[in-house]
Order: structure tokens, then sequence, then C-alpha cells
């Protein structure tokens, strides 16, 4: 059975971090990925935006995911197997994987990044009412078809959702030709950037409604219109008020699951809030020796926040191969009043500091978070604004840590 | 002229107006937000990603190597509708020079695949 230190589940941006920040410990690692190419969700990501942060200039998805790449695969201490699907995994930490070249694949591991990335929720997800015709897709998928394979969708598009990948599709379907005839959010806001609905929509005239959602669709062979109506407080659509919009496309872009069916059967502990893995600070999960970084940990905005994640679980799982990584007592960290998670589930007391990242369940202006340990405070903050869609961070020193520690938001 | 202040996550909503022979903004937040609706309502730009076509099947995707004036994107769409990628490219390639006259070149930002 072929071994490494450190073998790493998928090759997106997070299983990429993942693998050089092994490296950087000298382990060795393999990198298994079902795609044909590293790169995950980005190479579908033609706009820009990405890498403000960590390389400090804006770069489009397929060019952030480049960088990562060529330093991949210009590493000999790092094996990357194409087209190999993993099945599954065990507690002795043997991987499994089918592909195409190497047949039945069984791989012996010291550690284990699970970085599977997310899907997205489909129209049974969300039980959309009506018939069933073609011309009804997921945001990302239509994104693939456009980006990819050159396939241009449809001619006459609504949206439901307005997160920033359906934000993102609205412009590029315009660039081809269609027309978007409306994007529908349930919500009173949006999840997506500002940024996004600035220069997606509003420069293209595409216009937007809140608290809106496509109540059913109808079309036999081919989608031919849906009709929306507005919703009450309690998401509840007001059917006197429904109109119908013919189009022939419908595009879903109503919120994303991490991908953690390779988890059933193994006893990591789930998060319910976060349908990932719940971990500490090194991005382990309740199994020792098998850690969890990027979209399949949950679902992040920024791809930097994946990058710097999953450096952080691959010098762990590195550490954690070759029986370095610190152990001990963990104390759990409860969000509330406001936030609606934040993760690590748990941390560590002791020596250096630690970023706390979170999401709140509403916009907030000038709203104070509150992070307290053993009952006393250790740190606050009063950010500008805080929206649903932009994780926030509050970094503690863990020499602090006297005992539980608690985030919540404050007037 | 009505717009949204992207440059922080406040996200304030800006009026632009002329008055007399100024440029006057309203609801923003700090200055950058001035400096921000003054450049929307005066000279907008964008960097542009789209998706070329190439000569022998299937897309090539690029973005303009510096922004460009709003009221061009149009003609930059219609041109790159039409416009065929021929040969080989990776990354960082110039895939055409100043196709609608503001000086920005037309980059590959992925490797063709093989
Ligand atoms: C459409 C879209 C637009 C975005 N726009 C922006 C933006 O403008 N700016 C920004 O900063 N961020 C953006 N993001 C967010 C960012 O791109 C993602 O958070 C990031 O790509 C997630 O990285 P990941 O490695 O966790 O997941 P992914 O990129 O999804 O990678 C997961 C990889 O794992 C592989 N995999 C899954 N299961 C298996 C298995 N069983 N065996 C083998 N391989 C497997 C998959 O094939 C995939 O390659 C966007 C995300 C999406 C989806
Ligand atoms: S005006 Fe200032 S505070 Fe308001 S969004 Fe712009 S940068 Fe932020």
């Amino acid at each position: 059975m072929k071994k490494f230190d450190v073998v790493v589940i998928g090759g997106g941006p997070a299983g990429m971090a993942a693998a050089l920040g092994a490296r950087e410990k000298g382990a060795t690692v393999a990198i298994l990925e079902r795609d044909t190419r590293l790169g995950g969700i980005l190479n579908q990501c033609i706009h820009n935006g990405f890498g403000l942060h960590y390389f400090g200039e804006e770069l489009t998805g397929p060019e952030y995911a480049k960088r990562f790449r060529d330093k991949v695969l210009a590493d000999s201490g790092i094996t990357v197997y194409l087209e190999a699907m993993v099945l599954s995994f065990n507690e002795q930490k043997v991987v499994r994987a089918l592909s195409p070249t190497e047949g039945l694949l069984e791989i012996q591991a010291g550690a284990i990044c699970l970085a599977m990335g997310c899907r997205e929720r489909s129209a049974g997800a969300i039980g959309l009412l009506g018939t069933r015709p073609a011309g009804i897709y997921t945001a990302g998928m239509a994104q693939r078809l456009s980006n990819i394979d050159g396939y241009l969708v449809g001619k006459e598009v609504v949206i439901l959702g307005s997160g920033d990948i359906g934000l993102i599709m609205a412009r590029r379907m315009t660039s081809e030709g269609a027309k978007v005839k409306l994007v529908a959010e349930i919500m009173p806001f949006s999840s997506g950037l500002k940024r996004n609905i600035v220069q997606c929509l509003n420069d293209y005239n595409i216009p937007l409604r809140y608290s809106t959602t496509v109540t059913r669709v109808t079309g036999k062979q081919r989608l031919t219109g849906v009709y929306v109506a507005p919703v009450d407080e309690k998401m509840q659509p007001i059917l006197e008020k429904e109109e119908y919009i013919p189009c022939d496309t419908l595009l879903l872009s109503v919120g994303l699951i991490p991908e953690n069916d390779l988890l059933s059967g193994t006893g990591v502990q789930m998060a319910a809030v976060t349908s990932g893995a719940m971990v500490d600070e090194y991005r382990a999960t309740s199994v020792p020796g098998v850690f969890s970084a990027g979209n399949v940990l949950h679902v992040h905005d920024l791809v930097d926040n994946v990058s710097e994640e999953a450096f952080v679980a691959g010098r762990a799982a590195a550490d954690f191969a070759k029986g370095v990584l610190p152990c001990g007592d963990t104390v759990a960290v409860i969000p509330s009043d406001g936030v609606r998670y934040a993760l690590p589930q748990r941390v560590h007391p002791g020596e250096g500091k630690v970023k706390l990242y979170f999401r709140v369940d509403k916009v907030y202006k000038g709203r104070t978070v509150v992070v307290t340990s053993g009952g006393k405070e250790i740190k606050r903050k009063k950010p500008l604004v805080m929206a649903p869609g932009e994780m926030q961070n509050i970094e503690i020193e863990k020499s602090l840590i006297t005992g539980e520690i608690k985030i919540y938001t404050e007037e | 002229m009505n717009t949204t202040c992207i440059m922080c996550p406040m996200g304030c909503s800006l009026t632009v107006e002329e008055e007399g022979k100024e440029i006057v903004v309203k609801g923003n937040g700090c200055p950058r937000g001035e400096k921000y609706g003054r450049a929307e309502y005066s000279h907008p730009e964008r960097v542009v990603t789209t998706l070329l076509k190439k000569e022998k099947g299937g897309v090539v995707s690029v973005k303009t190597d510096r922004p460009i004036p709003k009221d061009k994107i149009a003609d930059l769409l219609l041109w790159a509708a039409a416009f065929r990628v021929q040969g080989q490219y990776k990354t960082g390639d110039v895939l055409a020079v100043n196709p609608v006259d503001c000086g920005a070149n037309i980059l590959a930002t992925a490797d063709e695949e093989e």
C-alpha cells in the first residue's frame, strides 16, 4: 500500500494550500482530486475579485488557482492524483479512491485533510413547486457550462437568490446576449457582496426585488415561465400579488452545502449550523488525525480566508503525522445574541493567538462584538457594519482563556 | 445619480449631482465615498472579464489589462462575440491589442488545457 504523511482529499484552493502547508513542515503529501485538474470551483469563476487580501491584487479565479497550482506541481514532495474520486476512509486512516489510471487506489495516511468543498442547493432541496421542465439550473452549474464548456444555457432568465454566484451569473449571461429579467431574493437583504450588486446588476440595469420568491414554474419540455410573489414577515408568499414572468431559464442561487457525504459513519462530529465538522483551532475534527478546511468545513465568501484556513490545517496535519501536534483539553466556543456560529468550536488555552471566525444573523450597524472566557471579557470590537454574507473574525490571546468562551453582540 | 459606495462594507447610498459647475456627493460616510462618487459620476471604469471563442472550439477566459470606461463595455462585448482566438496561449498572454480604442489589451486568464 502507498503511504503518505498527509493525504488531502480535494484539490481546490483549500486542498492546494493544505498540501503546501504540510510541505512547510516537511511532510510527504498526496492530493486526491476527482476532476481533471487542480483548482476546484475557481476554474469556473472567470470574474475578478480574488486574492485582494492574500496577494494584494485583484485576480480572476483561474489566475488565483494557477498561483497555487504552479507551486504544488513544482514540489516533488506532493503527489497529485487527478480523476481520483475518494470513496471512503476509515479509522486506521486508509483512504480508498477510484481512478481510471490507478484503478482502486488504497493509501495509508498519517493524517487526512478534508478539502472537498461544497455543492449547491437544488430545486428539490428548496421544494420548488410546479413541473420539472428543462431550463432550471443551479447558478454554479450554469456557470460551469458557460465558462468551461462554452454553452449559454438560455436567453430569457430569472434568477432566484441574490448570492454572489447568482449575481455573477446575471452579468455573465447578460454579457453573452441573454436578457436577465429579474433577480428575486426572499430575504429583505442580499447575501451577496455590495460590489457585486453594483457591478453585476446596477451596471446592466438588472432589477433586484427583495422579499420576493418564485412560487411555481410552468412549461412541459422547456421552462416557459415562473410565477413570483412578495413574501410576508413569516416568509409566506402573498399569492394575491403573484405575477407571471415568461422566461426559458431559471437559475437557483439559494445556498451551498458542504460536501460531507464521506464523513457518514466515520465518527466525525458535525456542527448543525455549518453542516461541517466541529474543529479546534488546528482544524482538527473529533477523530484524531482527521482535519478539515475550506468550504467543506463552513461556506466561505472569500477564497483568501479558505487559503489561510487550509494552511493552518495542512501544517497541523503534518505535525500530527509526526506526533508533535499539541494536544490537551479544550474549551468550547459558544455563540449567542446575533452570532449565528463561530469557528473553531473548541480552542486550547495556552500560548499565542487564535482568530475566531463568525457570522451574524442579520445586518448590524455599529454593534459591538464581545468575547468572554470563564465569565471575564477578553476582547471587544465594534465593526462599522456586519452582514450575514460577510464572514467576520476577531483575534484573541490564548493566554487569556480561563474557561468556556462566549462570543456575542451587544448594543 | 444614485449609487452605492463599494469602498468599504458600510455600503453608503450616495447621491451625486451637478450643482452649477460642481459635482456634489451626498450620503457618504467618509471622504473615500466622495472620491468614489465623483469618479463613478464623471468617468466610471471597470475591468471586464469575459470569454472568447477558440477557432478550434471551446472558450478562453480573458480580462482587460486595465479598467475601461463603462460606456465602452458594450463595444468590448460585441467585439468579443465576433473574435476567434487562433493558436496556442497561456495565462497572461496578450490575445488582442487595444480592440476598442481605450488603451486596454486583452489577456488570457487561464492556461490552455491539454
Ligand atoms: C461561483 C462562486 C463564486 C465565487 N466568487 C468569489 C469571489 O469573487 N471572491 C472570492 O474571494 N471568493 C469567491 N468564491 C468563494 C471561493 O471561491 C470558495 O470559497 C473556494 O473556492 C472554496 O475552496 P475549496 O477548496 O474549499 O472548495 P472547491 O473549490 O469546491 O474545491 C473542492 C475540490 O474537491 C474536489 N472533491 C470533492 N469531493 C471529492 C472526492 N470525494 N474525491 C476527490 N475530490 C473531491 C472537487 O472536485 C473540487 O475540486 C466564490 C465561490 C463560488 C462557488
Ligand atoms: S462612503 Fe466611506 S463609510 Fe460609506 S461605504 Fe464609502 S468608504 Fe465606507
